[in-house]
């Protein structure tokens, strides 16, 4: 399989937020801002290729029909491992993200790249793919904070673009998640078809 | 995407779901997971500690005018079934300068918030640091700085203490402005002052030197 295919997939044409729609809690919780959507994105893109790794090592180790759990508790030990590392190291993007780290766990992506793609190819296709879709949900996560925090706060990571007086608040909270996705979706699909 | 040898070749190995390869596959995942987790936290722990201790030491800093030693942290209970207050004395040249209380409300917007406040020895606030909070971004998430600004007395609260200002919002007929838009917000992070220099108080007459 073509290496950069399998890389690139992640950005646009399998894009797990725009195009797939998964993992859309963390999705829509934490891209209040630039940055939080950019720590979220990079934990999940280490646990997605972590897992991704190990699942694809594992996969003929592993019975049928204990694969799911296995899977899980593979994933939420490295959710667990990055918790830990980024309360020790970078505690103050703990403090803003600590809530949605743990619910990397359960993030439909991750397991759904487990058992779709790294269960059934070699490691270092799954070590692609992993990275790949980690990043394109990095890519989404980050325009959508960026584009709530410009409207919402009038800054992008944390510098101020223009006063205050001005911004439109819906776009940080919770109805301004769904609007900027929805937006945004509208777009990539326009784009697509074309 | 995937060729028919691949899945050929994945099905032929996959280990047969017996009862006993089940079990024993599942003893192995969480035993090998067991272990690098207990790894991995032996690992961070030291740095976590040293990570919580340098953040709450700033925030004392902050809050405090200038000091050069701490003293004993003093555990004290806001009242009965409540949980209870840090108050970490501070001192320079021996004489008690303020004292930092590590304060919370429950009553935030998204619920805790907990609030390293600073009072000084004549009994009025001298500073406060949000430590952890989950109000909206952009609206209580303001608390940081709004209370703290100095060109606007009506939402300033250095200086003053509960007893000769009325820590409670305008809106509700207090002194103190509200934040624009999270009025819910400001009474949390009020209520949690009030909680700090209540406890101050309560302890003061029954302490050591008093006023």
């Amino acid at each position: 399989m073509n290496q950069w295919k399998n890389f690139s997939k992640g950005f646009l044409k399998e894009n797990p937020v725009f195009v797939l729609l998964l993992g859309m809690c963390p999705t829509l919780g934490v891209t209040s801002s630039a940055i939080n959507g950019l720590g979220m994105g990079l934990a999940t893109t280490f646990v997605l290729l972590m897992s991704n790794i190990v699942v694809s090592l594992v996969k003929n180790a592993i019975p049928e029909k204990v694969r799911i759990p296995s899977f899980i508790v593979i994933i939420a030990a490295f959710v667990t491992v990055v918790q830990l590392l980024m309360q020790a190291f970078v505690p103050a993007l703990y403090k803003s993200l600590g809530l949605f780290i743990p619910l990397i766990v359960v993030n439909c992506i991750v397991l759904g790249r487990a058992e779709a793609f790294a269960s059934k190819n070699n490691v270092g296709s799954s070590a692609v793919d992993g990275l790949g879709i980690g990043l394109g949900f990095t890519f989404a996560l980050v325009l959508l904070g960026s584009i709530r925090e410009i409207l919402g706060s009038g800054k992008l990571f944390n510098i101020t673009i223009y006063p205050e007086n001005y911004v439109t608040l819906v776009f940080v909270l919770a109805p301004g998640a769904f609007i900027v996705l929805g937006y945004l979706i509208a777009l990539i699909n326009r784009m697509k078809k074309n | 995407m995937l060729n028919l040898n691949d899945l050929e070749d994945s099905k032929m190995a996959k280990r047969e779901s017996s009862f006993i390869n089940m079990v024993l596959t599942l003893v192995l995942v969480t035993g090998i997971a067991a272990a690098v987790l207990g790894f991995v936290y032996d690992f961070t722990k030291g740095p976590i500690e040293v990570a919580k201790l340098k953040a709450q030491t700033e925030a004392i800093k902050t809050v405090l005018p200038e000091f050069d030693e701490l003293g004993e942290t003093m555990v004290l209970s806001p009242g009965e079934g409540q949980d209870s207050l840090e108050f970490f004395p501070a001192y320079k040249n021996g004489e008690l300068v303020g004292t930092a209380i590590k304060t919370y409300t429950k009553s935030g917007f998204s619920g805790f918030i907990s609030i390293m406040a600073g009072i000084d020895k004549d009994g009025n606030f001298s500073g406060y640091s949000v430590l952890e909070h989950a109000e909206t971004p952009g609206l209580g998430s303001k608390m940081g700085v709004w209370f703290s600004n100095p060109e606007k007395p009506n939402q300033y609260v250095i200086g003053k203490n509960p007893e000769t200002t009325n820590f409670t919002v305008s809106k509700d007929g207090g002194d103190i402005d509200a934040i624009t838009a999270s009025t819910i917000s400001s009474r949390a992070f009020l209520d949690a002052l009030t909680r700090a220099y209540s406890t101050y108080k309560n302890n003061k007459t029954t302490g050591d030197s008093g006023q």
